[in-house]
């Protein structure tokens, strides 16, 4: 844990509790995530790791029955208390979700369009900041001659590196990824991983996977999660070769889960 | 030996049955196809005399003169689309509020009466909405609406002769206006029934980039159901098309023509309701069957054109490979 108090935090979680209408999901998590490094969840369906992941941009707060109590910093500040404006602060955290979402837009559309909500650019900037969003996630190359078709027409693989390519767009400072890969093959999964290591020179990014090895592989910390509540945290090496707490154990050695 | 016939005779009947399955689904079908053309045809045969009688001169003629045996049909599909016309113009936009605010911003103990509420609407028999129309409606626009349009749009150039004449409460406003209102549960439903099979996963990813609701559903929801709400669109269409008892009520039912909205005026389908009981001669009844075809043709040239809408939205997606 010495490696994590010398980083600076990015995302602070204190004392988190969240509730789906009676249903206590998440039960007094604390954690805090360092800039410019990938922290993943894991753990059992159900443990509340994407739960944790979509309080971080309030995203919880599209549904009435649900609500998040406690404190999540970011950059010293608390986005739970109400004060934010919601939509400033989601442009600030890209979100990436397990099955692709392009929007039904062309290409370049899907890519323009968050961009278009917060900035003023010109046709040249915008074209710009399309090709190095698009470069950024690794898509360039296969897109760049039909920029105009849509979304849709791409592969699973593709897609979901647009929807990567479009969260990182808008210039984010966090990117959320809920289980990205997990509705992909193999390569796509491989593409999408190198990505993330790739991208952690700009961006804190917190994964959600289900994937033990996917963790072990792009992660620098860990978390683990069970039955809402916060088993373990620590740097990922540490976690996967030596955990201290015994149900970590058994879930990373497949004994349990 | 016998176990392996059975199985022999039951994948035979198996076999059977999918064929027995697919020829009556098939017939079913095809039945809908021959209807289509049976009707077709019997309107052409009907419309005969009339179409030998008045020829192309029946799509250009403002005449409605059963006594002299003349007849043109310009006023009744004047009549008839500019009726549809207001209707769209009312019903869209509020069956589209609707929509949205069941869909995305009401709480949730408020959704189901809403929802049910306008189901009701749409169980309303037509009469009831034509005896409204007539009986209250009507003698309220005459009495504070159609006032101050005479007045204040009335003398504008252009679209002022929309708005001339006297303030009389029947008229093609007035059957517009109820056309709009019986329409709005049809489209608002459909609407919200397709509003709600987008994946909450598209809606977030829109809100995950910053996008406020407005601009979730203006730029995510509407083109991702673009299909099912020109289809909603068309049902209302086709309802106020062919809507007959509640215009005949309130439209006026007078065959003279006048590009007034608040002059009395027919529609095609409230000269059938008048006039088809009562008509004489071959002539009169051959031309009440061809507005009949035209109503068809009319139909079948707006279905024709969602389509082509569709294909133009479409294309401003993106090319699909």
């Amino acid at each position: 844990m010495e490696a994590l108090k010398s980083l600076k935090p990015k995302i602070e979680v204190r004392n988190l509790n969240f509730y789906y209408g009676k249903y206590h999901a998440l039960r007094s998590i604390n954690l805090t995530m360092p800039e410019k490094k990938v922290t993943a969840f894991i753990g059992p369906s159900g443990c509340g790791k994407s739960t944790l992941l979509r309080t971080m941009n309030c995203m919880y707060a599209l549904y009435p029955n649900q609500r998040a109590v406690g404190e999540i910093m970011i950059d010293e500040e608390n986005i739970l208390d109400g004060k934010r404006d919601l939509n400033s602060l989601r442009a600030k955290i890209g979100m990436v979700f397990q099955k692709p979402t392009p929007f039904p837009m062309s290409i370049y559309d899907n890519i323009a369009f968050g961009v278009k909500l917060h900035e003023k650019l010109g046709r040249g900037d915008m074209d710009d900041r399309v090709e190095w969003a698009l470069k950024k996630a690794a898509l360039w190359d296969e897109v760049k001659d039909k920029l105009k078709q849509s979304g849709n027409s791409l592969s699973g693989g593709q897609q979901q590196r647009l929807c990567i390519a479009r969260g990182i767009a808008v210039k984010p400072e966090v990117l959320l990824l809920d289980e990205p890969a997990s509705a992909l093959d193999p390569i796509s999964t491989a593409r999408i991983e190198e990505l993330i290591t790739e991208l952690k020179e700009d961006y804190t990014i917190v994964i959600v996977t289900h994937n033990m090895q996917q963790a072990a592989r792009v992660s620098d910390f860990t978390a683990y999660l069970y039955l809402g509540e916060l088993i373990e945290f620590g740097e990922t090496t540490s976690i996967f070769t030596t955990p201290k707490q015994k149900a970590t154990e058994d879930y990373i050695t497949g004994r349990f889960g | 030996m016998t176990k392996l016939k059975t199985t022999e005779s039951r994948e035979k009947f198996q076999a059977f049955l999918d064929l027995a399955f697919k020829l009556t689904t098939r017939f079913f079908a095809f039945a809908v196809l021959a209807l289509l053309a049976g009707i077709i045809i019997e309107l052409f045969i009907g419309a005969m005399p009339s179409i030998k009688a008045f020829g192309w001169k029946f799509f250009t003629s403002t005449d409605w003169n059963p006594v002299e045996v003349k007849f043109g049909s310009v006023i009744q599909v004047y009549g008839t689309l500019v009726t549809s016309l207001i209707a769209l113009l009312i019903g869209i936009p509020v069956s589209f509020g609707i929509a949205l605010y069941l869909t995305e911003l009401s709480p949730k103990w408020l959704k189901r009466p809403l929802g049910i509420a306008i189901e009701l609407l749409a169980g309303i028999p037509s009469i009831i909405y034509g005896m409204w129309g007539l009986f209250v409606f009507a003698p309220h626009l005459a009495d504070h609406f159609q006032p101050w349009l005479i007045d204040h749009l009335g003398p504008i150039p252009g679209i002022g002769m929309l708005f001339q004449g006297a303030p009389m409460g029947i008229g093609m406003l007035t059957a517009g206006i109820i056309l709009g209102i019986m329409i709005i549960p049809f489209i608002a439903s459909v609407m919200r029934d397709v509003f709600e099979i987008v994946p909450p996963t598209l809606k977030e990813s829109a809100y995950a980039v910053g996008c406020t609701t407005w601009e979730v559903v203006w730029n995510v929801v509407l083109p991702y159901t673009k299909i099912g709400v020109v289809g909603g669109i068309m049902l209302g269409l086709g309802r106020a098309l062919g809507e007959t008892m509640a215009v005949t009520f309130v439209i006026g039912n007078a065959q003279n023509f006048s590009f007034s909205l608040l002059d009395p005026g027919s529609s095609i389908a409230s000269t059938l309701a008048n006039e088809f009981n009562e008509a004489f001669g071959d002539v009169y009844t051959s031309a009440l069957i061809e507005l009949g075809l035209i109503m068809f043709v009319i139909t079948f040239i707006v279905l024709a054109l969602s389509k082509l809408l569709l294909f133009q939205l479409g294309k401003r997606e993106g090319e699909k490979t």
